[in-house]
Formats: C-alpha cells, sequence, structure tokens
C-alpha cells in the first residue's frame, strides 16, 4: 500500500479508535476512501486498530453493501422486488446484462457501469425501477432502460 | 385573506415520477414561494401539486411543467380551466369534485396524519399540527405506568408483522432490570429503545414513506416509549436503501435536539430530571435478515447480523446486553395519536383483536398503486377494489401477496378476509409490514414461489442448516418445476422440506420461509401440476415452457419483430412472413408485444 493511501486510512482509524461495534461504519468509510473493501485494506485498518481482519472480513462479506473489487461510475441497482418481478424486471435485467456485457454484481471493463440486483427500492408503485446513483427510474421497458444507460454513456 | 400556498410532493416516489422539475417551474414562476412536502400516498397520481387558497385545498395530480405552469397562473383562483379540472384529485371545495374523493375517504389517517401535509424538514410545521404535544403531555401529566397502560388499552400491536402487543412489550422492558453498575459499565440503568426502519420486505414502502414525510412522528413516538419504559439511549435502523429517509430523519433529530425534545436540553424542557433520552441513526448495511429482532441487535453492535436463540429475549437483554424494546416504524407513528387522542379514540377502529388501522403499500398489478391508510376489519376486496382500483386492464385477478417472503398468496376465493392479523393468519399469508402485490392471470405462481424462495436462499444467514440448506433445495425443486423437468413427487418433497424448515430454523426468516411455496400449493395446485404433469405454464411465463410463433399467414412483414428482437432470432425480408428461430428465441416477448396486428402467439 502507498503512504498516501495509508495516511488517508489512518484519519478512519483514528476515527474509530475505542469506539464499539463500529465495523460497518468503518467498512463503510473504508470503502468510501478506497473504493472497494479490498484484502489490503481491511488487514491495515484492522492491524491498527488491534481488530483480526477475519472479523472484518466476516462482517463485510454478510452485508450486501460491501464489494471487494472497484465500482463503477455508475453504479445501476437494479429492483428485483416483488411488485417489480410481476412487472417484469426479469425482463429488463435480461436486457441489461446483454446491453451493458456483465452479469448481476459485475463491473464492465471501462469502470463506467456497475450491475447491482437488490431486494426492494420502496417505489413499488412505479415498477419496474432501477436507481443509477441515486436517481430512480421508474415504469421502464427494456428499452427505456438502455436509453438510460446509453445516454449516460455518451456524457462521458 | 390568507396567503395562497402550493406545495409540490418531494418524496422518493415523486421524484421519480419527475416532481424535481415541475418544483424548479413553480419556484421561478412563483418566486420561490413553493413548499416541499412528503408524500400523500397516491403515487400513482405523481407528482403531486397542491393549492392552498382561501382555506381550501385543492391537489392536483400528474403534473407535468406544463401543468405547473397552469397552476401558477391560475394562482388566484377564479373559474379554473378545464386542463386543471381533469387533474383535481382531491378537494375540500364543496364547489368541487376530486377523482380520487372517494377514494380518500375510505381511508383514515393515524399514521399518515401529517404525510403529504408538512414539509418534513421543519419541525414547527410538525408543532403546528400538535406534534411533540403528546411527548409533553406523557411526560408533564403521566406517570410511566400510566403511558403503558394507555398504549395496552389502545390495543396496538407491532405493526412490523408480528403483532405482538405493543403496551406488553412495553411492561416487559420497563421491568427489565437494568445490569448494575460497574466500572466498564457506570450507569447501569442503561435501556435502548430501537426504531425497526429495516424496511426489507420487497413490495413494502410504507416506512419509506413515513421516514421521508414526517419523520418528527417517529422521534417523537420513541421519546414517549422510552420515558415509558425508562431509557436513555435510542437507535433508530433505517436501511441504507432509503437514503432520503436517512437524511430527513437526520434533519429532524437535529432540530428536536435543539428544540430540547430529546436530548440534554429535554431535562430542562420538561422539568424532569430523570428524563433524559437521546438517539441516533445507524444505517444498515443490505441484509434483510436484519429485521429480526436479535439479528437487528447483532448488527447494531457491529457484527454479522445472525439472530440468536431466545431466551434471553431483548427486553432483558438486548444490546450491549441492556434491556432494549424494538418496535417498527409504522407501530411508532401510532405512538403520539394514541397518547394525544386516547386509548379509546384509537381502538374505535378496527375489530376483533387488531385495533386501528393499517398501512398498506399497494403495488403490482393495480391501477392505483400507492399507500393507503385502512381501519383494521376491511375486507381484502375492499382495498383491492375500492383503494386500489381494481386490476391492470380490467384483467382478471389471480392473487394478492401479503406479508413478503414470509406471507403468502391469497386467491380469489378469499378476497372477503378482512385485514385483521388473525384473519389473515387463518389464510396462510401473514399481516407482515404491510405489503401487498397484486397478481393477474398473467402471473405464473410458480413462478412467485420461486421467486420468494430465491430471495430467502440468498437472504439466509446460514446460521441454521435446515434454513441454509433447506431453502436452496426448495429452490432447485421450483426451478426443476419451472424448467420443464419437474418430478412427479416434486409437490410432496417442497411439502416435506417445508415443514422441516419452518420446524428447524432459529428466527422468522426461515420459520416463514416456506410460506409463500405453503399457501400457492394450497391454493394452486393445479398450476403445479400442470407444470410438472403436462409440462405447461398456464399463465405463460416460464422461459422453458413456452415458445414464441409467428402467425405466417396474418403477418404483414414490416419488420418491427425483427427490429426488436434482441437477440436477432427474427428473419425475414420486409413485406414478406417472418419467422422466429426457436433455438435462438430468448422468449422476452418483446416481438408480440411490439406487432402491430397482433400475429405472434405465445404458446
Amino acid at each position: 500500500m502507498d503512504s498516501q493511501c495509508a495516511g488517508r486510512l489512518d484519519l478512519i482509524v483514528e476515527k474509530y479508535r475505542g469506539a464499539r461495534g463500529a465495523a460497518i461504519p468503518l467498512l463503510a468509510d473504508v470503502q468510501r476512501e478506497v473504493g472497494c473493501v479490498s484484502r489490503e485494506a481491511l488487514e491495515y485498518v484492522g492491524r491498527r486498530l488491534s481488530i483480526p481482519p477475519a472479523e472484518l472480513f466476516g462482517v463485510a462479506t454478510f452485508y450486501a453493501m460491501f464489494r471487494f473489487k472497484p465500482q463503477g461510475k455508475y453504479l445501476v441497482r437494479l429492483c428485483r422486488g416483488t411488485a417489480c418481478h410481476v412487472q417484469g424486471s426479469a425482463g429488463l435485467l435480461q436486457r441489461v446484462e446483454r446491453e451493458l456485457g456483465i452479469s448481476d454484481g459485475e463491473t464492465t471493463p471501462d469502470l463506467l457501469f456497475t450491475l447491482q440486483c437488490v431486494a426492494c427500492l420502496g417505489c413499488c408503485s412505479l415498477a419496474p425501477v432501477m436507481m443509477v446513483n441515486g436517481d430512480v427510474h421508474g415504469r421502464l421497458t427494456p428499452d427505456a432502460a438502455v436509453k438510460v444507460l446509453n445516454g449516460l454513456r455518451e456524457a462521458n | 385573506m390568507s396567503e395562497t400556498l402550493v406545495t409540490v410532493g418531494l418524496a422518493s416516489c415523486g421524484i421519480a415520477a419527475g416532481a424535481l422539475p415541475v418544483a424548479e417551474e413553480l419556484r421561478r414562476l412563483l418566486n420561490g414561494r413553493v413548499k416541499e412536502v412528503g408524500c400523500l400516498g397516491y403515487c400513482y397520481m405523481e407528482p403531486l401539486v397542491s393549492v392552498i387558497r382561501d382555506g381550501k385545498t385543492y391537489v392536483y395530480g400528474h403534473v407535468d411543467v406544463e401543468a405547473a405552469r397552469r397552476i401558477a397562473s391560475e394562482l388566484d383562483g377564479g373559474e379554473m380551466s378545464a386542463a386543471l379540472r381533469e387533474r383535481l384529485i382531491l378537494t375540500d371545495d364543496p364547489n368541487e369534485t376530486g377523482s380520487e374523493s372517494e377514494r380518500a375517504s375510505k381511508q383514515v389517517r393515524i399514521v399518515l396524519r401529517n404525510s403529504g401535509l408538512i414539509d418534513p424538514k421543519s419541525i414547527d410545521e410538525y408543532i403546528a399540527r400538535g406534534g411533540y404535544k403528546a411527548l409533553e403531555r406523557a411526560v408533564k401529566e403521566m406517570s410511566r405506568e400510566d403511558v403503558i397502560k394507555e398504549v395496552k388499552d389502545s390495543g396496538l400491536r407491532g405493526r412490523g408483522g408480528a403483532g405482538f402487543p405493543t403496551g406488553m412489550k412495553w411492561g416487559f422492558a420497563r421491568g427489565a432490570k437494568a445490569a448494575e453498575p460497574n466500572a466498564s459499565n457506570p450507569n447501569g440503568t442503561d435501556k435502548y429503545m430501537v426504531c425497526n426502519a429495516d424496511e426489507g420486505d420487497p413490495g413494502a414502502f410504507m416506512d419509506r414513506s413515513v421516514l421521508e414525510s414526517d419523520p418528527h412522528s417517529v422521534i417523537e413516538g420513541m421519546a414517549i416509549g422510552a420515558y415509558a419504559v425508562g431509557a436513555s439511549h435510542g437507535v433508530i435502523y433505517c436501511r441504507a436503501e432509503y437514503p432520503m429517509a436517512i437524511k430527513h430523519l437526520g434533519i429532524a433529530l437535529e432540530q428536536a435536539r435543539e428544540r430540547g425534545y430529546i436530548g440534554e436540553g429535554a431535562k430542562e424542557r420538561f422539568g424532569d430530571p430523570d428524563f433524559s433520552f437521546d438517539m441516533y441513526i445507524k444505517e444498515g448495511a443490505g441484509a434483510f435478515v436484519c429485521g429480526e429482532e436479535t439479528a437487528l441487535i447483532a448488527s447494531v453492535e457491529g457484527k454479522r447480523g445472525m439472530p440468536r436463540p431466545r431466551p434471553p429475549f431483548p427486553a432483558n437483554s438486548g444490546i450491549w446486553g441492556k434491556p432494549t424494546n424494538i418496535n417498527n416504524v409504522e407501530t411508532w407513528a401510532n405512538v403520539p395519536w394514541i397518547i394525544q387522542n386516547g386509548a379509546a379514540a384509537f381502538s374505535a377502529y378496527g375489530c376483533g383483536k387488531s385495533k386501528g388501522t393499517k398501512v398498506f403499500a399497494l403495488a403490482g398489478k393495480i391501477k392505483k398503486g400507492g399507500l393507503a391508510e385502512v381501519p383494521m376489519g376491511m375486507t381484502l376486496r375492499e382495498v383491492i377494489y375500492g383503494i386500489a382500483g381494481g386490476i391492470e386492464k380490467d384483467r382478471s385477478f389471480k392473487a394478492v401477496q401479503l406479508g413478503g417472503p414470509s406471507g403468502g398468496c391469497v386467491p380469489e376465493s378469499l378476497l372477503d378476509t378482512p385485514v385483521d392479523y388473525e384473519s389473515i393468519n387463518a389464510t396462510g399469508a401473514i399481516m407482515g409490514s404491510g405489503g401487498m402485490v397484486v397478481m393477474d392471470e398473467d402471473t405464473c405462481i410458480v413462478d412467485v414461489a420461486r421467486f420468494f424462495l430465491a430471495f430467502v436462499q440468498k437472504e439466509s444467514c446460514g446460521k441454521c442448516p435446515f434454513c441454509r440448506i433447506g431453502t436452496k433445495r426448495m429452490l432447485e425443486t421450483l426451478e426443476r418445476i419451472t424448467n420443464g423437468s419437474g418430478r412427479s413427487d416434486d409437490l410432496d418433497r417442497l411439502l416435506s422440506l417445508a415443514s422441516i424448515v419452518k420446524d428447524g430454523s432459529l428466527c422468522g426468516l426461515g420459520q416463514t420461509a416456506p410460506n409463500p411455496v405453503l399457501t400457492t400449493v394450497k391454493y394452486f395446485r393445479s398450476e403445479y401440476e400442470a407444470h410438472i404433469g403436462e409440462k405447461r405454464c398456464p399463465a405463460k411465463v416460464c422461459a422453458a415452457l413456452i415458445r414464441y410463433s409467428i402467425d405466417e399467414s396474418r403477418c404483414v412483414g414490416c419488420g418491427r419483430c425483427a427490429k426488436n428482437c434482441p437477440v436477432k432470432a427474427i428473419s425475414g425480408s420486409l413485406k414478406n412472413p417472418h419467422r422466429i428461430d426457436d433455438a435462438l428465441c430468448v422468449r422476452c416477448g418483446l416481438c408480440a408485444k411490439n406487432c402491430p396486428v397482433s400475429c405472434i402467439s405465445v404458446e
């Protein structure tokens, strides 16, 4: 790990030193700083805080929020909740996967898109929906979803 | 004449429907005199804009930028234009009728009393509508026992799904002895009040809406509970998928602290040296099982969110081993209303052992999706047809899914079941947190069961082998059935696995995971049998069991199907009949949807 990255992690380490039960926000901060919870970063903060890296790794693997590889610029969260399912989100997923050439949980080689299926975004009355970096797109058709993605691709 | 006020609904659903440009246009035209409000529950009509003029309210639906300009130009009253009148959904002006007035009249708004009416970021607006009066009343005029008794008498039961009586739960936590003080635990009387806002059931969004639209009602409820139980710490465990809820809660907590309703200032404000309560927001990290009490506690402590056996119950040993009381968002939002209006007013609504109201998130194949708060005891039929407007495109009703992955599918024959805990349980479904997903004839019930099994399988924490492996085996069986390789003994196998998983799991997730399968086998057995015996999907959903074909005698050769086919499985030259290559076809159905002469059929 380069010293610059270590320095940034040190700030996080100091923030959580002595705090009880802080593993989740600690990991979230690491992820924000590094882009993912890499093994290297986990071992580093674990050592500095005297928490076995295995313990941190155990927490990180349990929750869907944590990822172990860097994420694309746009996080495409495709809702696979019940309401979206009955409104055809499986077809939407199929189309988006084909369009981006990746499956659920993967990132495009150009690091532009990461596709993630999520349980429910809570916008059921607009089903089927997908969220791109916090923006919800509702009542989607496969075509409309592709249009959204193409728009983002062109903007880059 | 009072000033005319314009409000725009800017909760998540409104924004997703395009309310931001509408709000921006109105702000521009009205020099900023526009108020931001939360969700009224009429999600299918979003974006919603209200005009409050001379004490009367006019709510308009489907407001686009064009309609927003019209609203601005007609702001001063006078004759309403036809373009606006057709968008009018609710009003208390006796000379006008809103298209949704009838539906609104069937609802009782207790939990949603402020949602969509106040600016969720303004504590003053909450206070102006009677907010924090209940807390004042509880702390200043009532003993702790009085408060618990009032909640007990109201008949309020947990709205998270299980329906445990709230007052009784508080009583346990009040009676629990906190650990004796020692060096590492100097304040030995610490107890925790927790708000479970880890709304994980797919298809449920009531809690999101309440937190986004009226966060103070939850905070006030928790403070009342904290006073009654004698707790000094509060935690709101909110899922990270709800960024706006977390933001609004954070603002509300800051304001409540500033005004001395919680935090250090509360002692002074209420003149009670023993009342000291503050809370913080704990963001979930995406694990469905954390909605379970003991898993939630583990997660708050920063561990893997795995449930543990009970007893000890959280009331005796919860967060960090301290007595802990957990209620969900909707339960908390009821509390201030009960203290303010009295137990009798609350229990006047409802029936049998289910008092008050229930908020339902209506979604699926219905005309009018959104939130509805109805008195307990209303029938499912009334909710689905009277409030949700019936089935989309007037197709026929097949089932309604209640209670998410822990619940079940209720068929047409049971639509007259009243919504109360006991009656819903008797169908095999559960009340759950209030998600109601309606399915029509085009929904394959076996596919729905497979969908839920895939969900619980993915979310099983893995602690109990029966849940971890049993749900996996069940899912494999269902996948086999939907793939057309079902075996004749698969139904028996599913049922026997279901009872093993139910009996052998520690927490609610595993104990209820088989419910979607059990209810669908019970009510839609013939559909399973068609998949297994005849290798046929009656709803024409399961890809392996259907095939698309073009009726070449009717095909006009427009080429639209070929153009829309994502896998280039359709060939043919213009003005000549086209053909689908079944080996390439992925059964997406886009060709059929785009065919202008409807000559593509699915078998």
